[in-house]
């Protein structure tokens, strides 16, 4: 069985002209559109890949559901609006700024300011310290 | 009889950590040879019995011990033999075991440094021995590598093919020395509030740097792995588990810097106890995210709650017991320091805001998913978008200011001859921000931008040393992970900005194009491996109408485990690689062709090494050498 796949693998040389790539679309700006918007998708069955970096048939499926959306005109948004509405939030990497994620995008500039705070008030307290001893 | 040696040999351990942890915690007190004596010797016991335990394991691995239910879950006969090795920790069992080996041999350079005097060294040693026996327990009682098998099959079930390489083979003990080194600062934190020894990060610093210098490899050798072997030609994914690395090393960076401050005026002496306890305290976090199951991804083979219920157990209790001692021992040591704004120390501060808020970030993007499910049962994704618009900003304010901090003098600095001494840095990072604007295609400010800090950096460092009188091993230390930095950066931008990639469906003889390549696919063949078969591609590189490579992508498939990987095939000249990967096949003629070229690619890694000999410099150093040219201007630093 091993040896009968193997053998399925040896090829003869054709002289042929390359296949399309599967589903890419023709104009390379709505080509580059499709891209950006995969990665901004979630592969759902996958463990962390974005739809542009996945092989499994989920995001095959999703990458020729783009390009057909992206041919027949749909903005970027309407495409993220109709994948939303079947699969949730989830499928967004880039999770939407709502009452569910306040936290999430805040606290990094939150701990930024805070952390920023304290140090001011340490160096002020030191050289004012460093004054007193000068 | 190995599965008997081992579990007898694991029990021994446990009584001997637990031995040590009561006779260390008491041998704190001032006087009490007995106890510190009686520590250390159970140290070394318990090192000797994990190593045994550890040994049994990897010998029943190697001889196919298929009683063994460990070993007949993971291990297969037509294994290669260096996987039969490695495969010991690519299972949850065997690689807590590692966990312990690694923490045993930690505890064991401790007890024989006995860094900081003898009270200390006898705290650190009990604190060890109590993390020890935690694990011990978890191990034993929910995780036990040595459970036999009855009755025992004839063949095992094998290795994630995945895991069988050579990178992720040595990635787990590079990550776990990382991890577990900062137990060693742990214990050395926790020593200094039981003990109220003032001068113990002096004491820790060499496990500190162990530490960091492990987890900077650690980290590059999972990312490159994850280049070389996913075949998509990412290195970095905001994987949690990734993720779950990248915050011990974010904070173990800032407890470096720290505790500079510390050893050398005495300044942020609780902040830098605090750090210690959340570096560990984060791979602590770590090991729960990547070993619970919380978390589905390759590294978690655990997904048995009663595991995860357990390491949070241990986790609350270790982290809450340290965070308790803290807020009971650590207020008022903290002395008031003075120091200008114009400092050092303000400098190293700076440091750690910008570090914290990184770490912070990582760890808000990496959990905050898991209690929004939790709590309202809403799933989002937190993928790299988010950390590009909130980790990258912070980090790069950080890399803007590095060059200032080696410059600056303890106590009192001074702005003037230090932007006067960064001047000719300034410039050289202009130069490379218009040359990337002007020779590059496409333009990007973001890869001008890119540029120009690695430009800065590294010429920053090269100034400092210049300038110094005398070059210190730190000094050297400190210009190698700046610089290092750097390279990394430049590795990062390249490959995101520039990259060139291809996706077709070739049958033998057609060309596909990307860069200035040409890529004929000549074949497809089958091939044979000592676990796998292999579809084996030969495809001709052509640079203007020239062959100049022949290159062999694979598609594997392991019988004995049903998966298959894509093997990638690397063709780098450093400054750029080219990157091909096979994919499905099509029409049985015809296969999915994926091509990269990767400008800059080796260098996000490259950068990784330059750090680690930073810390290494800095491990090992404490020789002057004399410079020869008298060109120094005054020293404004150190």
């Amino acid at each position: 069985m091993k040896h009968a796949l193997a053998a399925l693998f040896l090829f003869v040389a054709t002289a042929a002209t390359a296949a399309p790539a599967p589903g890419t679309l023709k104009d390379p700006v709505l080509e580059a559109r499709a891209r950006a918007l995969q990665r901004e998708l979630r592969c759902m069955v996958c463990q962390g890949e974005s739809v542009d970096d996945s092989n499994a048939a989920f995001a095959a499926d999703l990458r020729a559901l783009i390009r057909a959306r992206i041919a027949a005109g749909q903005s970027d948004d309407e495409i993220k609006d109709f994948l939303v509405s079947r699969y949730g939030d989830f499928i967004l990497m880039r999770p939407p700024f709502s009452v569910n994620t306040y936290a999430l995008w805040l606290t990094p500039f939150a701990v930024l300011i805070f952390a920023t705070g304290v140090a001011t008030w340490v160096v002020i307290r030191a050289s004012r310290a460093s004054r007193n001893e000068a | 009889m190995t599965g008997e040696i081992g579990q007898l040999a694991l029990s021994l351990a446990l009584a001997l950590s637990l031995l040590q942890a009561m006779t260390g915690l008491a041998g704190a007190r001032a006087g009490n040879e007995l106890a510190r004596h009686t520590a250390t010797i159970s140290a070394l016991g318990t090192f000797v019995f994990v190593v045994l335990a550890f040994g049994a394991l990897t010998y029943a691995s190697i001889v196919s011990d298929f009683s063994i239910l460990n070993v007949a879950q993971n291990s297969h006969t037509l294994k290669p033999m260096l996987y039969k090795v490695t495969g010991v920790w690519g299972n949850h069992e065997g690689s807590m075991l590692l966990w312990v080996l690694v923490l045993a041999i930690y505890t064991a350079a401790i007890a024989f440094a006995r860094r900081g005097g003898e009270r200390i060294t006898s705290a650190a040693l009990g604190v060890q021995g109590l993390l020890a026996a935690a694990f011990l327990v978890f191990i034993l009682f929910t995780s036990n590598p040595f459970l036999r098998l009855d009755p025992m099959p004839f063949e095992g079930a094998g290795l994630n093919p995945l895991l069988q390489d050579l990178g992720l083979a040595v990635h787990p003990p590079m990550l776990y020395t990382g991890y577990v080194g900062l137990s060693a600062a742990f214990a050395y934190a926790a020593a200094a509030l039981i003990t109220g020894e003032r001068d113990w990060a002096r004491a820790a610093r060499p496990f500190m740097l162990a530490a960091w210098i492990a987890l900077t490899l650690g980290i590059a050798l999972g990312s490159w792995w994850a280049y070389y072997e996913l075949g998509w030609g990412g290195f970095w994914f905001w994987d949690p588990v990734e993720n779950a690395s990248l915050m011990p090393w974010l904070i173990a960076t800032a407890l470096l810097h720290s505790a500079l401050a510390t050893e050398r005026t005495g300044a942020f002496r609780s902040w830098t106890l605090l750090l210690a306890i959340t570096g560990f305290s984060l791979s602590l976090i770590g090991t729960f995210l990547v070993r619970s199951g919380v978390l589905s991804s390759v590294h978690a083979f655990a997904n048995d709650p009663t595991r995860g219920l357990y390491i949070l157990a241990l986790i609350i209790g270790a982290i809450g017991g340290a965070l308790g001692l803290y807020a009971w021992r650590a207020p008022g040591r903290e002395q008031g320091t003075a120091f200008d704004i114009a400092s050092k120390e303000t400098a190293l501060l700076l440091n750690n805001v910008f570090l914290a808020a990184a770490a912070a970030t990582v760890f808000v993007g990496t959990l905050y998913p898991l209690l929004l499910d939790a709590a309202t049962g809403e799933r989002i994704s937190v993928g790299p978008p988010y950390f590009a618009l909130t980790f990258a900003p912070i980090f790069f304010a950080l890399l803007l200011l590095v060059p200032f901090g080696p410059r600056l003098g303890w106590k009192r600095g001074d702005w003037i001859s230090t932007y006067k001494a960064l001047l000719p840095a300034i410039g050289i990072a202009i130069v490379a921000a218009i040359a990337v604007l002007a020779l590059t295609t496409p333009r990007t400010l973001a890869g001008a931008a890119a540029f120009a800090v690695a430009a800065w950096l590294i010429a920053a460092s090269v100034i400092d040393l210049r300038k110094r009188q005398t070059i210190t091993t730190s000094a050297v230390a400190s210009a190698l992970g700046h610089a290092g930095l750097a390279v990394t950066l430049i590795g990062i931008a390249g490959t995101t900005l520039w990259r060139s990639e291809a996706l077709e469906v070739l049958g033998p003889g057609e060309s596909m194009y990307v860069g200035t390549y040409e890529l004929r696919l000549d074949s497809v063949v089958g091939a044979r491996g000592p676990n796998y078969d292999a579809a084996r591609a030969n495809i001709t590189v052509l640079s203007g109408g020239r062959a100049i490579a022949v290159m062999h992508p694979e598609k594997r498939l392991f019988p004995a485990e049903g998966q298959d990987t894509t093997e990638t095939a690397i063709r780098t000249t450093i400054v750029s690689d080219l990157y091909l990967a096979l994919g499905d096949r099509r029409d049985n003629t015809q296969w999915v062709v994926r091509a990269y070229v990767n400008p800059l690619a080796p260098f996000i890694w490259l950068g990784g090494l330059v750090m680690a000999l930073g810390g290494f410099a800095a491990l090992f150093g404490r020789l002057r050498l004399p410079r020869t040219s008298p060109t120094a201007a005054p020293q404004p630093a150190e």
